[in-house]
């Protein structure tokens, strides 16, 4: 009976937060019901005794939604509505439509899939870290380690975009700026001069 | 009903009430030790010692005016709080604190129920309370943005940092006991430890214990990082529109994430609950957690507070380093 309620209670919760993130204009409340969003999710896979999943899309999701709150801090004003340019509408009926299809899709999946049998079954009696493990070092291994060098191809780029001034102090990039703001108040007035 | 169930909603009444009222107590014993530290007497005039300052406290709290500025987006600006402290609580619920024991049939109503050692028993408690406690730093996060106070927007701009910087530093630091032990539970901790003081893990990983000390201060605010509301920068941070109770639980959910951190500790690094001698194992648990508690005291009182991107280069450039090398090398010293 609690397992039923409380999957009802996350899908609920679930669905009404990503609601919330698509419609709403507000930066804040669209970014808090994301981030709460990710955490309903992770009661699922709780209840499906995935205890080790559930905790990594905690983990992974709440630094993840963090990372996204710095960049919408700089960009907006949390405490006023967006106002939303709407381009194109072909293009917003083609991304809307393949959504929906895509979702029918998914939910035709488990029917069709019915009498397909699991490969590789889950061992018996191996903890959720270890089986993960299995898996992951065994049948995915290609597909990890080509994630790995993915990511890692990525963070030597974001190093190499963002760490071109790494080797200056800090101060002495504000003394810079401090310099030239004099430097332009003394054009400015030779340009009055004038 | 199911007597495990009757048992467990008895366990989080339990937690719930012990642990906020010990944060209550929190807050006393650190204004105490702290004053003692700088040679003053702290708490004196309410009660003996003090002690009843801490009902004055709560009366002042629950009956001041809970404001609600002007522009601030009131939703968030009232929940935020609530995370903070929820969070707190939610950690807890998988931490194994004392043993599974039955209420005696003779008790009315509960009679028969199984209170067991850990409310949730998942098998991977340290990844759930790690990732429990990173969402806890929502609430500042939320508070600050939704209070429409540059101070406000300050602190949760040192908020999203500190997050980014620290949790690094914690999962590697944990990784390396946990490749020793095999497991991701709690439970099985404490049991790797029950040989006496030479069988815990603190001896054979002091890199990773340090690491892990340095990196839960930051992740309750303690004071070398309390970057979050750093009074003599920016006025009280993410806490400077709070009032009323709303504030009291955000330092609700910080003493009870303080005690946290200390089981953490004494649950992975010093033994747990094993017996220790002479010492029964619940008294040993509880005179660890006491140490750890105290041992943020004593940092707050001994240290003065760093800047923002000195935390960043300390966590980036010192300790990640340092805390990958230690996952390596008992990597290497695990497979010989």
């Amino acid at each position: 009976m609690f397992e039923q309620i409380a999957f009802y209670f996350f899908s609920v919760a679930t669905i009404v937060l990503f609601l919330i993130t698509a419609f709403s204009k507000n930066v804040l409340y669209a970014m808090s019901a994301l981030a709460a969003g990710m955490v309903m999710i992770s009661g699922f896979f709780f209840l499906l005794d995935a205890d080790f999943l559930g905790a990594v899309q905690l983990v992974v999701y709440v630094g993840a939604v963090m990372a996204l709150y710095a960049f919408g801090m700089m960009f907006f004003d949390a405490t006023k509505d967006v106002k939303e340019k709407n381009a194109s509408t072909t293009l917003v009926v083609l991304l809307g439509g393949s959504v929906a299809l895509l979702l029918t899709l998914i939910f035709i999946a488990p029917i069709l899939g019915a009498n397909i049998e699991a490969s590789y079954p889950p061992l018996e009696g191996a903890t959720n870290p270890q089986s993960v493990g299995l898996i992951l070092f065994t049948k995915y291994l290609i597909p990890f380690e080509v994630a790995a060098l993915m990511l890692l191809v990525a963070m030597i780029a974001g190093i190499i975009l963002a760490g071109k001034k790494m080797d200056i102090s800090l101060t002495d990039i504000e003394e810079d700026i401090a310099i030239s703001e004099e430097e332009e108040m003394i054009l400015d007035e030779k340009d009055g001069e004038k | 009903m199911d007597p495990l169930m009757i048992g467990i909603i008895i366990k989080i009444v339990l937690v719930l009430a012990i642990v906020s009222a010990l944060a209550g107590f929190g807050t006393y014993l650190e204004r105490k030790v702290l004053a003692y530290m700088q040679r003053r007497i702290g708490p004196a005039h309410v009660g003996p010692l003090g002690l009843l300052q801490i009902v004055a406290d709560g009366i002042k709290l629950l009956t001041k005016e809970d404001i609600i500025p002007q522009n601030a987006n009131r939703i968030i600006f009232m929940i935020a709080p609530a995370v903070t402290a929820a969070t707190a609580f939610i950690a807890l619920s998988a931490v194994p604190l004392f043993p599974t024991f039955t209420i005696p049939t003779s008790f009315p109503l509960i009679g028969g129920a199984i209170v067991p050692s850990t409310i949730a028993d998942i098998n991977i408690g340290i990844l759930f309370m790690l990732g429990v406690m990173g969402s806890g730093l929502y609430g500042p996060l939320l508070a600050g943005m939704a209070q429409a106070n540059k101070w406000g927007i300050l602190g949760s701009a040192r908020t999203a940092v500190q997050f980014l910087s620290y949790e690094v530093i914690t999962g590697l630091s944990l990784l390396a006991p946990i490749m020793l032990v095999g497991s991701l539970s709690l439970l099985d901790f404490n049991n790797a430890q029950t040989g006496g003081v030479g069988s815990w893990i603190l001896w054979q990983q002091p890199v990773a214990f340090i690491l892990f000390l340095i990196a839960g201060f930051a992740e309750t605010n303690r004071t070398p990082f309390d970057l979050l509301e750093h009074e003599a920068e920016i006025v009280s941070g993410y806490a400077t529109e709070y009032s009323g109770m709303r504030w009291g639980m955000f330092f609700i959910g910080e003493y009870a994430n303080m005690i946290t951190i200390s089981i953490m500790a004494s649950l992975i690094f010093v033994g747990g609950y094993a017996p220790l001698g002479f010492i029964p194992g619940w008294i040993a648990i509880i005179l660890k957690i006491s140490f750890f508690f105290f041992l943020m005291l004593w940092v707050r009182a001994s240290w003065p507070h760093v800047r923002p991107d000195q935390l960043m280069w300390f966590c980036w450039k010192v300790l990640m380093p340092i805390a990958v090398i230690n996952v390596m090398i008992t990597g290497i010293v695990v497979m010989i």
